[in-house]
């Protein structure tokens, strides 16, 4: 897949991330060295290999079922774009 | 045409934690928005998901309960989609690999017993909620019950008209309660039931499309939106049209159901592993000792009741329907082994009924089961009759008399006439006085006996014992 300085630039807008020109170039050489390893790997015959759910062979550590979060939401709230009476705002969603 | 309504269940039972599925915020209902959403419920960049043992705990007790497997290891898996109320734009679910796989449920209809299969039932965390109220056309959004637990228990399309989803349903609401992994509150959301339906010419095997009814939230609205939906399907049918497989809403209001959106498969929602948790592996032993913890269960007893104490197999099913009541004629039933029918009359009768009209719990009854134990003994013992016995537990009901049952019996003046000679006396002057209706019996007229039995229990209040006078009058009649 080949990627353009274009496509760079309308993902970074559609993630809210600001870039310029020499960023969007910078980052369009790392993203196609990412997809070129993807094809890399993608010529790899797996046929005979086992399918695995995570890359390390550890298992999921449990935590005890007890609150040991306190209410911060005042703290939270203060990074949000818009809030009002306790809630998040966001532009409406109709089903 | 002659069709065939052929239905699956899918239900979501919040699951009884203290804290959320993959942080340690509250899952307390009710409180004010967005005070139980922490940094992993909001998905804050960085954070990562961190599994309760309580809730993998529950779900393998359900597991253990329907006679299921449990999969170990089971994965996590990230079920993508785009919503404000579900801040990650994936839910972290499961898909291949869910904690508890296959099972059965036995419901019974109408007399007749019947196995459901269940498919599944995987651990999942809930979404937000968005509200649409007027926002200066914006929505707002509280995370609370994002991160919350459930349980997804998914049937196999085994069910055949609305009465079996619902029976289906309400087994499975009791034993999610009975076992302790789920309040059951349907009103405050912990038990939803989606439901799919398609319909299929009678003696047919290929299944029709199906549609599938979201967030039905009472067993009532189970059963009309199947109705209806079945109705609607057919009519589509008949007219020669083809169903189009979606997710509709049931209309409480307008009772109908009308399109959500069309159903997406399970390829929309690009499932994949979630890399932030390690594979959940479940060892024997902790599944042993999750089994040591479990109840009797609803289905044991119920054989219990029926082969122990030849209860009949309705009354069996009703005394079941909560573990509250089962445990209460339990208890009822130590102090009074040998009258299970009259225990159970009184426990389905006068306590539910009481219980019911006061919208009281079983577990608040104010007569403990001890106490209509000794109440129940007077009526088996023959100190007081059926019916007097109503009004004596009406008094208890009301607290009088520190609900000392033989007190309130004296004080009322119940207590039944039983000695033998104060019978006699009492039959014969009834006699000596109705010369008539004593001639007419003899005459063939069996009507008269009931006359004269009649005339006795006037003249006592009610208060003969009547299996006494009944014998009594006969031996006098006709010995």
């Amino acid at each position: 897949m080949t990627l353009s300085v274009s496509d760079v630039k309308r993902v970074a807008d559609l993630a809210y991330i600001e870039i310029d020109e020499d960023e969007a170039k910078e980052t369009l050489i790392q993203l196609s060295g990412i997809f070129n390893l993807i094809e890399t790997m993608q010529a790899v015959d797996t046929s005979t290999v086992e399918p695995m759910s995570h890359a390390q062979s550890v298992v999921q550590r449990l935590r005890e079922d007890a609150v040991t979060e306190t209410d911060q939401r005042e703290l939270y709230q203060s990074i949000a774009p818009q809030v009002e009476a306790g809630l998040y705002l966001v532009p409406q969603v109709i089903e | 045409m002659q069709w065939e309504i052929v239905i699956g269940l899918e239900v979501h039972a919040q699951l009884s934690t203290q804290s959320k599925i993959f942080s340690g915020s509250s899952t307390a209902y009710g409180a004010a928005p967005n005070t139980q959403a922490s940094v992993i419920d909001l998905a804050l960049p960085g954070v990562l998901p961190v599994l309760n043992k309580g809730a993998v705990e529950r779900a393998i007790k359900l597991g253990l309960s329907v006679g299921a497997e449990i999969n170990s290891p089971s994965i996590f898996a990230r079920k993508n989609y785009f919503y404000p109320d579900l801040p990650k734009g994936y839910q972290i679910s499961q898909y291949e690999l869910p904690v508890v796989q296959g099972g059965n449920i036995q419901i019974q209809v109408d007399g007749t017993e019947k196995n459901i299969r269940l498919t599944r039932a995987h651990l999942e965390e809930d979404a937000g909620k968005s509200l649409h109220e007027d926002f200066h056309g914006m929505s707002g959004i509280d995370l609370n019950r994002a991160g919350t637990p459930l349980l997804e228990i998914v049937s196999e399309p085994d069910m055949r008209s609305s009465a079996e989803a619902v029976a289906y349903a309400k087994i499975l609401h009791a034993l999610v309660r009975w076992i302790g992994i789920c309040d059951g509150n349907m009103q405050e959301g912990s038990f939803r039931c989606d439901a799919n339906v398609s319909v299929r010419p009678l003696g047919t095997e290929k299944l029709g499309t199906r549609c599938e009814i979201k967030n039905l939230n009472s067993f009532r609205f189970l059963e009309k939106a199947i109705d209806y939906e079945a109705r609607r399907q057919i009519e589509i049918l008949e007219d020669g049209g083809a169903i189009r497989q979606e997710t509709r809403l049931y209309d409480a209001n307008k009772d109908e159901t009308r399109t959500m959106r069309t159903k997406e498969d399970a390829n929309d929602y690009r499932y994949f592993p979630d890399p932030d948790l390690l594979p959940l592996e479940i060892p024997q032993s902790w599944i042993d000792q999750i089994k040591q913890t479990l109840p009797e269960l609803p289905q044991a007893r119920r054989d219990r009741y029926i082969s122990k104490f030849a209860l009949s197999a309705y009354d069996a099913s009703v005394l079941i329907s909560s573990r509250e009541m089962a445990d209460y004629f339990d208890a009822t039933l130590k102090q009074l082994p040998t009258q299970a029918k009259l225990c159970a009359n009184w426990i389905m009768g006068e306590i539910s009924g009481q219980l019911n009209k006061e919208g009281i719990e079983m577990t608040a009854c104010p007569i403990t089961p001890a106490q209509l134990a000794e109440l129940l003994a007077r009526i088996s013992d023959g100190t007081i009759s059926g019916k007097a016995a109503k009004s004596v537990f009406e008094s208890m009901w009301n607290g009088e008399l520190d609900k000392n049952v033989d007190a309130i019996i004296e004080a009322k003046g119940l207590k039944q006439i039983s000695d033998d000679s104060a019978i006699e006396k009492l039959v014969d002057q009834v006699l000596a006085a109705n010369a008539q209706q004593v001639a007419d019996y003899r005459n063939g007229k069996e009507k008269a006996f009931n006359s004269l039995i009649g005339q006795i229990m006037k003249a006592t209040q009610g208060k003969a014992n009547p299996a006494q006078v009944n014998a009594m009058l006969k031996k006098k009649l006709d010995g």
